[in-house]
Formats: C-alpha cells, structure tokens, sequence
C-alpha cells in the first residue's frame, strides 16, 4: 500500500469505528428502553435517542479535541512553557535540541511542525495524537529526553511523524477515546440490568435480550482487542516511515533497545492512551512473548522484533551502496 | 453505436490529458515549494554563521585562518546561482564549517560555554533541515522528472513546457568524504 492509500484506509477505519461506537450505543440504548423503561415494550425511544445522539457528538467532539484530552490525561506540557521553567542550562538545551529535532523531522516529512509536549515522567517514552498533520502533536517524556542522544531521538521522533503522516493518530485517538466510554457504558449498564425484571417474554424479546447483554459485555472487550490490533499493526509502518525520513533505521533501533532497557510503567501516560506510545507504558511483559494470545493481548509487537526488522533496513541499505 | 464508443474514448483521453497535466503543475508546485525550504534553511545557516564566528573569535586567537574561510566561504555561498551552484558552494561551506566546529574541540572554555553550545545545535539543527530539505526536494524532483521522461505522462510534459528539474546534488566527492557536521553534541545527562 502506497502512503495515500494508507490514509485512505485509515479514514475509512475511523469512519468505521464512529459508526460502530454510535450502534454500539443505539444497541444499548434500546435495551435500556425495551428493558427497564418499557418493561418489555417500546413507547418512546428516549434512551434510544438520547445515546445515538451522545455517541455522535462525543465522536465529533473526540474527533476535534481527543487530542488534548489525551495530552491532558498524560500531564503533557507545551514545551515553549516547559522550556520557560526549565532551571538548568543542560534542560533547557535539551528542550532546545527537541524542538530542534521536531521542525527536522517535520521538512524531511514535508509537513507543518508539530506541536511539541513534554511529560514529567522518568520512564522513556513517547506518543503523537491529533486529528490530521495540521493538528498533530507530539509528546514525548523527560526521561526520553535524558536517555537519548540527538540521534536517536531524531530516530522516535520520526517514528511518531510516521504515524502523523499514515493519519494513524487520528485512527488510535478515535479508538482510544471512544473504547474508554465504551467500557464505562458498559459497565454501568451491566450494574443496571440487575434492576430490570421482565418476566414477560416472547422469543423476540429473549433475542433482543441475548444480544443486548451479549453487546455490553463483549463490546468493551472487543474493543480494546481492536485497538490493540489497530495499534500493533501500525507499529511496523511507523517504524518504516521514521526510517524513511532521517534515512538512519540504526538510531531507531539503538532507542528502542534502551526504551526496553527502561521498562519500568510510564506512570504519567495513563492506560487508554498506551496504543498511542512508541513503547507498551504499562510496562506488562505480554508484548515481548511471541505466541497467537499474546499477539492478541498486546499493543505493541515485541521490541525485540522490530529492533531486527530496522536492523535488517540498514543492512539492505549498506548492501546497496 | 460507433458514435458513442468514440465519444467515450474522447472523453477518457480528456479526463487524463487534464489529471495528467494537474499532478505535473502539483509536482512543479511541490519541487518549488521545496526548493524555498532549502533556501530558508540556506539563509538560516548563513545567519547563523556570523553568531557563532564571534562568539568564538575571542578564544580562537590562533585559528584565524579558520575563521576567515568560514566567511569567505559563508559570502560566496550567499551569492550562488541556480541548485547546482549552490549545491557546489554551499558543499565547500559546509566543508570549512565543520573543520571550524572540529576546532572548536580543542577548546575546553569554548566546549562548556553555555552559549556556544547553543549555537552548536542551532547549527547541527540547521545543517540537519538543510540535508532533510534537499532529500524532500530530491525525491519530489525525482518524481518530477520520471513523470515528464516516461510514456505516457512525457507527451502532455513536452507539449505544456515542463522542464527538467535540476537536482540538488553533491558533485564534490570531497564533500562526500567529510563526516558529517553534527558533533555527537549530547547534553550530559
């Protein structure tokens, strides 16, 4: 797939998982009429009406401001402010260099610079979110800053343009935010049915019974498989991509092994956003085994994997020379 | 019947006359805007260059020779004509550049001073977007240039005056041989 058919793809993929948060919800919604306002009948569709019409506008509204939800979330800094209260020369030289390593990053793509965020956080990690690469941001911690020379920050930061450019931020920013309100939808409708007693049942009802619990209690947990799907894949892309851009897949490599060298949990970066990350932030170790149930728990591909993969592209790279 | 097959085949062959002829005009747009991107990186590189040669100049009494090429080298640069001309001069300023910044090892008060090593990633930096600039340009007029050589898109190329396009190259294999400006600078963690 060439670059424009990739976003292509992604487009229809967020178009796609709008339209089944907005289901998912009209699913509920009629339950919640059916079942315990109806009692087993419909009259009005107030629920019904009411969660469609939430879904759609807090898909439309994830889709314009998730990405500073998200930033929130982390603690994430503008780093013209954090860059104003750095105390040290050697801080504010690092912050230099970041922004620096952004706007290179940003003409080797030729795309506008991203918005560059700072998170208080020691462990080493990074993410970009926005809704298309006029309003992308990206963020990466202190630590990252600390760990890594100009190299191979260049190398994370042009992985996360590969995400800007492949639209897979604004992909990961939908699934992120709206997996998180389908976990709490379904959570508390879960509590509520308990409530509801209808003894009166057809075997259209007992259907629409049966689906409605199934939709609660499989949504949540097809979702974030989704999104741990969506985001494993796009690892390998972005890893190319930033190869791409700076031309140098070796800097890549060499920070990715000191991220894993580092994998304690990125406390700041909280767990619905850590299919954005370069690196897993929970620091759980199902992503480094190999195997179909870790392929599906995990958000990202083993570090391990990807670091060959950027090997074996310097190695053609030398090989064509 | 034979009316309508002609008729749809007219109309194909416009469809791709005029889609043929936007994305060259898209391609010469994009080659432009990424030859401005070189040259504001070029003038960057050239303002910054007079900031870094006195923050130095104090402490590097005996490099004068030094000092004098970077802005010989820095003047001629400005005035280069045409890509391969500034690819060629800016290649030489390059080359003086990083011997400066090689020097500028040896001095221990210079390689603490707060201000020059600022100026040093101000530099790296810029060198870094000038590389990344003329890599856009580059693959963009590639792309340029395949589409106006090869057939079909090559007859709309020469019937509408699409030129070829002048890569930004390297041409001193003296250049080449230079390892690159950035220093490795990393601040101490």
């Amino acid at each position: 797939m060439n670059l424009l058919e990739q976003q292509a793809a992604n487009r229809r993929r967020t178009v796609l998982v709008m339209i089944a948060f907005v289901a998912f919800l009209a699913v509920v919604g009629g339950g919640v009429d059916f079942f315990l306002i109806g009692d087993g009948h419909f009259y009005l569709p107030i629920a019904t009406t009411g969660a469609v019409g939430v879904g759609f506008f807090s898909s439309l509204i994830t889709y314009f401001h998730g990405d500073k939800a998200i930033l929130a979330s982390s603690h994430a800094q503008p780093l013209d402010r954090t860059m104003a209260s750095a105390t040290t020369d050697d801080d504010r030289l690092r912050y230099q260099q970041f922004q620096n390593v952004v706007e290179e990053v940003a003409i080797a793509a030729g795309l506008p610079a991203p918005r560059a965020y700072v998170i208080a956080d020691d462990d080493p990690n990074a993410f970009a979110t926005g809704r298309d690469p006029a309003h992308a941001s990206i963020a990466v911690t202190d630590g990252l800053l600390r760990a890594l020379n100009r190299e191979e920050l260049q190398g994370v930061v042009a992985h996360e343009m590969g995400h800007v450019r492949n639209l897979d931020i604004r992909l990961l920013m939908i699934i992120s935010s709206l997996v998180g309100a389908v976990v709490l939808l379904a959570d508390w409708s879960g509590r509520s049915i308990g409530g509801s007693d209808n003894d009166e049942g057809g075997a259209a009802t007992w259907l629409f019974f049966a689906v409605w619990i199934v939709a609660i209690l499989v949504a949540p947990i097809v979702a974030q498989l989704m999104a741990m799907a969506v985001s494993r894949q796009r690892e390998y892309l972005a890893d190319a991509t930033g190869a791409e851009l700076t031309r140098n897949p070796l800097a890549l490599a060499s920070a990715l092994r000191k991220i894993d060298g580092s994998a304690e949990p990125t406390r700041a970066i909280k767990r619905g956003s850590a299919a954005l990350c370069i690196a897993d932030p929970t620091g759980s170790s199902v992503n480094e085994r190999e195997g179909r149930l870790a392929d599906l728990l995990a958000t990202h591909p083993p570090i391990a994997k990807r670091i060959a993969a950027l090997d074996a592209m310097a190695y053609q790279g030398a090989a064509a020379k | 019947m034979a009316m309508i097959v002609l008729l749809v085949v007219v109309a194909l062959v416009v469809f791709w006359v005029i889609g043929t002829y936007n994305r060259l005009v898209g391609l010469r747009n994009q080659t432009q805007n990424g030859w401005r991107q070189i040259d504001v990186q070029l003038k960057r590189r050239h303002d910054l260059i007079p900031n870094l040669v006195n923050t130095v100049k104090g402490a590097m009494e005996f490099e004068r020779d030094t000092l004098t090429a970077v802005m010989d080298a820095r003047s001629k640069a400005m005035g280069a004509a045409g890509p391969a001309d500034a690819a060629k001069k800016e290649g030489e300023l390059g080359q003086v550049l990083g011997r400066l910044l090689a020097v500028t090892e040896n001095y221990p008060q210079l390689k603490s001073n707060e201000n020059v090593k600022s100026l040093q990633e101000e530099l790296s930096s810029t060198e870094n977007k000038i590389s990344f600039a003329r890599q856009f340009y580059n693959d963009i007029a590639t792309k340029m240039n395949i589409a106006r050589q090869t057939f079909p898109s090559n007859l709309i190329a020469n019937n509408f005056g699409f030129g070829a396009v002048e890569l930004f190259q390297i041409t001193d294999d003296a250049e080449r041989a230079v390892p690159s400006v950035d220093l490795g600078m990393k601040p101490p963690a």
